[in-house]
């Protein structure tokens, strides 16, 4: 289980999360919902260090750690071994295939065996619909076949969380669809996921919790029947943004 | 005209073989260690006596880059020899010519190669150290594994730009008593008294080098851009 308490961050004077409370359970999909600027994105980056959070106090299986204190770089890569990062642009590796995108972190992190790291890694590519990409290199994907190599690779490592900002931000309508396709399988199979998304949609269909952020507090936080039920007007007001702009997209598509 | 050339030629290229390629191919190797520990150490987050480090590389580059490198040649060659440090160095430091030379060009070389590996370091866009961390990498595996590799390739033409410089530099060295491809010409110019001629000669010879060192950077940017396809 991942906790943490009272978690803020400013960039400079700019404070970007005023104190966050939550929790990420296991084997559940959270979603992160909220307007640009939210600090959507900035929460989710302080989980895995990537920024790094002034106070509160962060919790993953019992690892406590006090982020007022200075935390050691050994604590970092604790947390980062078990947790994995998806970029809502990639970052695949340019230089190395595509399944040695998916293998380099079982291999040269997690020191498993080069032979078993390729069968698993064949797998994957196989479950993500890749399976014939195993010797391109990235740059001869397109977008959505791309960001499904950095879920194989996330999925490699075997890991408690994996963390995906904006996956599908910056896809087309029908590449970010088997993108969505993949992460919805990963979700019924129990992968403990975190998720930041504008796509209103797909969180109702994967999200087992809710977390809504805005101007870097959570207005709130719960299962997703309740979000979807909510009166609170704010919200409500969300939701009916997002699903207009869906629609919108939509008609334009058909 | 052609009977110079005959004549000369095997003088020239004797000389080029022992001096003019051997010095510049290692300065160049010594050169890049130096250049690569100093992109490094100039690139670290490392704090406390550390930055003592940087700053003493900073100023490193500084000097080289700032300062003539026939100068730097003098100094080195004719100049140490007059470093008389009491019990210390008493008799000054008195150093072999070639020596002396791979010292100062690899010193020189290394400054400026150091700029160029550190900015293709920083030209890897900052996502790249994210998705290293993300895995789990530590900063040294994700330089040496993700970073690196991917420089490698952009800093390929500056570096070969600065290799080429170098091949055409030793012809320096002969201000400091090495009989290396230049020098011989002016022997011969002398004795002949074809100093067009000779001079014309061993700027062919310089090019031929250089030519090679060309097509060798061609084939190595095809290498390192393998990765580089279009769909």
């Amino acid at each position: 289980m991942l906790k943490i308490t009272g978690l803020t961050k400013s960039f400079g004077s700019q404070q970007v999360l005023h104190g966050l409370t939550t929790s990420f359970p296991e084997q559940q999909t959270t979603v992160i919902l909220g307007p640009s600027g939210s600090g959507k994105s900035t929460l989710l980056r302080s989980l895995n260090f990537l920024e790094r959070p002034e106070s509160g106090q962060y919790d993953f299986d019992g690892l406590q750690i006090d982020l007022s204190q200075p935390v050691s770089q050994a604590t970092i890569l604790k947390v980062r071994r078990q947790t994995e990062m998806v970029f809502q642009g990639y970052n695949l590796f340019p230089h190395l295939s595509v399944l040695k995108n998916v293998t380099e972190g079982p291999i040269y992190v997690r020191h498993q065996a080069k032979d078993s790291a390729q069968t698993t890694a064949k797998q994957l590519l196989a479950k993500v619909g890749l399976a014939d990409k195993a010797d391109s290199y990235p740059n001869q994907l397109s977008g959505g076949q791309a960001q499904r190599v950095a879920i194989a690779r996330s999925l490699a490592m075997q890991l408690e969380y994996i963390f995906l900002d904006e996956p599908t931000s910056a896809l087309d309508p029908e590449l970010e669809l088997g993108v969505l396709k993949v992460l919805l399988q990963i979700a019924q199979e129990k992968q403990s996921m975190i998720i930041v998304t504008h796509n209103l949609a797909f969180a109702r269909q994967v999200a087992d919790k809710i977390i809504f952020i805005e101007h870097g507090k959570i207005l709130f936080d719960g299962s997703s029947q309740d979000f979807f039920a909510t009166t609170n007007h704010r919200i409500l007001a969300f939701i009916s943004a997002m699903t207009f702009a869906d629609l919108t997209a939509t008609g334009k598509t058909s | 005209m052609w009977q110079i050339v005959q004549t000369a030629s095997p003088q020239l290229i004797k000389a080029g073989l022992t001096y003019t390629i051997p010095i510049a191919v290692v300065s160049f190797a010594i050169g890049l260690v130096i250049a690569l520990l100093t992109a490094l150490i100039r690139l670290s987050q490392k704090r406390g006596a550390f930055l003592i480090l940087k700053l003493i590389f900073r100023f490193y580059v500084w000097v080289f880059r700032s300062t003539p490198l026939l100068v730097q040649l003098f100094i080195v060659y004719f100049g140490l020899p007059y470093l008389k440090i009491q019990g210390f160095t008493p008799n000054g430091i008195q150093l072999d010519p070639v020596f002396a030379g791979i010292l100062t060009f690899s010193l020189n070389t290394g400054a400026y190669c150091s700029e160029t590996i550190r900015a293709s370091i920083l030209s890897i866009n900052q996502g790249q150290w994210e998705a290293a961390y993300s895995i789990g990498m530590t900063r040294s595996m994700a330089l040496f594994r993700i970073i690196l590799p991917q420089a490698v390739r952009i800093s390929l033409p500056p570096l070969a730009n600065s290799f080429i410089s170098l091949v055409k530099d030793t012809s320096l060295a002969a201000s400091i008593t090495i009989v290396e491809m230049f020098e011989v010409s002016q022997q011969i110019a002398a004795q002949n008294y074809q100093p067009l001629i000779m001079y014309m000669l061993v700027a062919v010879y310089y090019a031929i080098c250089c030519t090679v060192l060309t097509w060798l950077q061609g084939y190595l940017e095809k290498v390192t851009s393998r990765y580089v396809v279009t769909k």
